[in-house]
């Protein structure tokens, strides 16, 4: 009896364990990943609380702040809630399906909005939409507007001018130019960097460029931003005159022309780093960003966004006036024409499913956001966003030196590289193109290889995104 | 006493049952129907059948993958756990001084997080890989070693202290009648203390085995799947599956319910075959 007994406890206990397995991992309820930035944890005025999804954890502190002033002035209650950093789909999807779901959250561009298209209300009625600058710049589809841009941001390779001034004060130096704005092609930069290298020791450097990251959850810069050049070059070509994202979005297949230029541009990130090509798989963007700061290399690969990261690092050398822009060139033919990578995958979409109410207050923070006074304060202050809005005057473009550069570079006679990966046709395609790139680091693949990876990918990819919508 | 427990039991299972059904029965009979269906969120799903289920083995290769590395990972762990585990509490049941401070020793990992764990061993496999300028990722085989060290580090002190319990509880005229018997060490290890600690073996076996089995946060922060997925067990497949792919909720859900029948008939035919072997003591 007592055996019977046992044995019945244990399989109702097995059978407890193992519920619980399938609910922790499929229930979709899983939010322990969300860093709560909430001001205040429970609304008063239900009806009209709005809640924000933020993506952007590098100015969650501010977006506090904002919500404490705008309570202030309006009496609307807002709650800011942050997804930690690369996990922006996974909070989204559990937070939209709670009854308090967020009113105002954001998309990533046209393969975003293929998978949030239920839950985007049409915007092009609303009054932020009339003063966004460039209307070409939304997500939209037919006549509606779906998703307003709300910063624009750019990215290069950054260098620490003081570094190559340095440098070209060096009496040997075997480049012919004398400062580092007179870089305008793939060749003078590898010149001047192999040159670099070479001369480590005298400048007081480890390596040129900072660790090429390519740890999980890390590697956006090459598997994104990089390949976003040789894609866009090809892409141009099959856009003809039409528009480069569009003919992207509708290319089944990529033939991956440009791969030769891609591997220039890696090839000489990876041999002229502060870390040894075999351990990339351990270093993260946070880790980089610290090497730059720190001066322990000149130049690094990103965008507008990382002065703040920059400028917080403990003992960072760099200063303001010292950070610079320069656009990557890949060895393209008349690339001293091109400039930095410009676009937007920053789109602010109202929640479709929300009361109307609802919807009506998201909508009036958004444009007290960006075209009231104390708004605007924010946004090109502490934010320091670049508002594709017209109403921001010259005068209130925001003041971080990044920024500055990005905006120098968009008025120089050269041509902006669009942001073309928001092409691209999911994540998967970017994590198969990231996971290839790692083992070439490492060795264990050849560029040959990446390369197909890329080509197959790009085509299984594209096939399920149309299966699924 | 009987009486009044059996009045009031009712009223004393509620709470627990009550959370129970909640937290863990509603969420597993929607996650079954959920599989079934196609849905960006919970709440609004539209029935597709099985079409999931074929999406598994159609869309890649990934689940089978994932499958194959979880099998290799967890014969592996579920051997070098258990083995360890018994030679330690063999050891600390011997008169070694100190026991109680060992004991304690080697149960603390138990207490720390899978994530934290998970990193901490990830800094220090890299910095032991990095003298031969290789990290964790650099091949498969060092990410699965690294989750099998890391596996055995945390569950061997739990597992030794079931298995103590289990040495203690053996009579101790047991070992000394087949030592006046003449029956050597090895022989009293093997007809004596194995077979009454077979209780202990079976509840051993069952949670290294389940734990092996669904491991994810180790997994997650450790490698999460680096190389190119190689090293990605049947759970961070699941998850990325959900999160990963816009338009693939239902198919992570319909891998999740493989998952659990899988698990679930590993577990029982386990726990048959262990039950058998258990002695009256």
């Amino acid at each position: 009896m007592s055996i019977l007994k046992g044995r019945i406890q244990s399989a109702l206990l097995s059978a407890i364990f193992l519920c619980g397995l399938l609910s922790s991992c499929g229930g979709g309820t899983k939010d322990s990943s969300s860093s709560s930035a909430a001001s205040g944890a429970s609304g008063t005025a239900k009806g009209t609380e709005i809640y924000y999804l933020n993506f952007k954890p590098e100015i969650a502190g501010v977006y506090e702040e904002i919500a404490r002033e705008y309570e202030t002035q309006t009496g609307t209650k807002l709650r800011v809630v942050t997804a930690a950093s690369g996990t922006y789909e996974q909070t989204l999807k559990s937070e939209i399906a709670k009854a308090d779901a967020p009113t105002i959250f954001q998309i990533n561009g046209p393969v975003g909005y293929a998978a949030w298209k239920d839950y985007c209300l049409d915007l092009s009625s609303s009054e932020l939409y009339s003063h966004l600058t460039d209307k070409a710049l939304a997500v939209s589809e037919g006549e509606g507007v779906y998703g307003i841009p709300y910063v624009v941001e750019g990215y290069g390779i950054i260098y620490n001018n003081a570094i190559m001034e340095q440098y070209f004060a060096l009496p040997d130096k075997a480049v012919s130019f004398a400062s580092a704005r007179e870089v305008d092609s793939f060749e003078k930069l590898r010149a001047l960097v192999e040159d670099m290298t070479a001369k480590k020791e005298q400048l007081g450097i480890e390596g040129v460029f900072a660790s090429t990251s390519m740890s999980a959850g890390n590697q956006w810069r090459w598997q994104t931003h990089l390949a976003n050049l040789p894609l866009y070059y090809e892409l141009l070509e099959k856009a003809g005159e039409g528009d480069v994202i569009r003919a992207g979005l509708s290319a089944q297949e990529i033939d991956f022309t440009y791969a030769e230029n891609f591997k220039n541009i890696l090839d000489l990130y990876l041999q002229n780093s502060v870390t040894a090509p075999g351990l990339l798989g351990g270093k993260s963007v946070a880790d980089s960003m610290a090497e730059f700061a720190l001066g322990r290399c000149a130049m690094v690969q990103n965008g507008n966004w990382a002065w703040s990261e920059i400028s917080d690092v403990d003992g960072n050398t760099v200063l303001a006036e010292d950070i610079r822009f320069m656009p990557i060139y890949t060895g393209m033919p008349e690339e001293e024409k091109q400039g930095l990578c410009i676009g937007t995958e920053n789109y602010l979409a109202v929640n479709a499913r929300v009361s109307p109410e609802k919807q009506t207050a998201s909508l009036n923070f958004l444009n007290w956001l960006f075209t009231s006074d104390k708004g605007k304060s924010y946004v090109s202050g502490p934010l320091g966003f670049i508002a594709p809005f017209d109403t921001f005057s010259d005068s209130e473009k925001p003041a971080d030196p990044l920024a500055r550069e990005v905006l120098d570079w968009m008025e120089k006679d050269t041509r902006s590289v669009i942001w073309t990966f928001a092409a691209f046709p999911s994540e998967d395609f970017k994590n198969d193109f990231g996971d290839a790139l790692l083992e070439y680091a490492q060795g264990s693949k050849s560029f040959d290889e990446v390369k197909e990876t890329v080509v197959r990918s790009w085509k299984s990819e594209r096939e399920k995104a149309g299966a699924a919508g | 006493m009987q009486k009044s427990l059996k009045k009031y039991f009712p009223l004393f299972v509620l709470p627990t049952l009550a959370a129970f059904i909640i937290a863990f029965l509603l969420p597993f009979l929607m996650g079954c129907y959920l599989s079934f269906t196609r849905f960006t969120t919970v709440s609004d799903a539209r029935w597709v059948g099985l079409l999931n289920y074929r999406e598994i083995f159609i869309s890649s290769q990934d689940f089978l993958n994932a499958l194959w590395f979880t099998v290799r990972f967890t014969a592996v762990s579920v051997i070098s756990i258990n083995l360890f585990a018994f030679l330690l509490a063999l050891l600390l049941t011997g008169g070694v001084p100190g026991t109680n401070l060992f004991r304690t020793v080697f149960f603390m990992p138990n207490l720390i997080g899978g994530i934290v764990l998970g990193y901490i061993w990830q800094l220090i496999l890299n910095g032991a890989l990095y003298p031969f300028g290789a990290t964790l990722t650099s091949n498969a085989r060092y990410g699965f070693w690294g989750l099998v060290i890391l596996m055995n580090w945390q569950l061997t002190g739990y597992m030794m202290i079931i298995y103590i319990a289990g040495l203690q509880n053996i009579p101790e005229e047991l070992r000394e009648a087949a030592a006046i018997d003449g029956a050597t060490g090895l022989q009293r290890l093997t007809k004596i203390t194995l077979p009454m600690v077979m209780p202990s073996i079976t509840i051993c076996t069952f949670l290294t085995l389940t734990n092996s089995f669904k491991l994810f946060d180790q997994n997650l922060a450790l490698t999460s799947g680096a190389p190119s997925r190689q090293t990605a067990m049947l759970a961070l497949d699941i998850y990325n599956t959900f999160y990963g792919k816009p338009g693939f909720e239902g198919v992570g859900q319909a891998k999740a319910v493989l998952f659990f029948l899988m698990v679930g008939l590993i577990a029982f035919v386990q726990l048959a075959i262990t039950r058998k072997r258990e002695v009256e003591g």
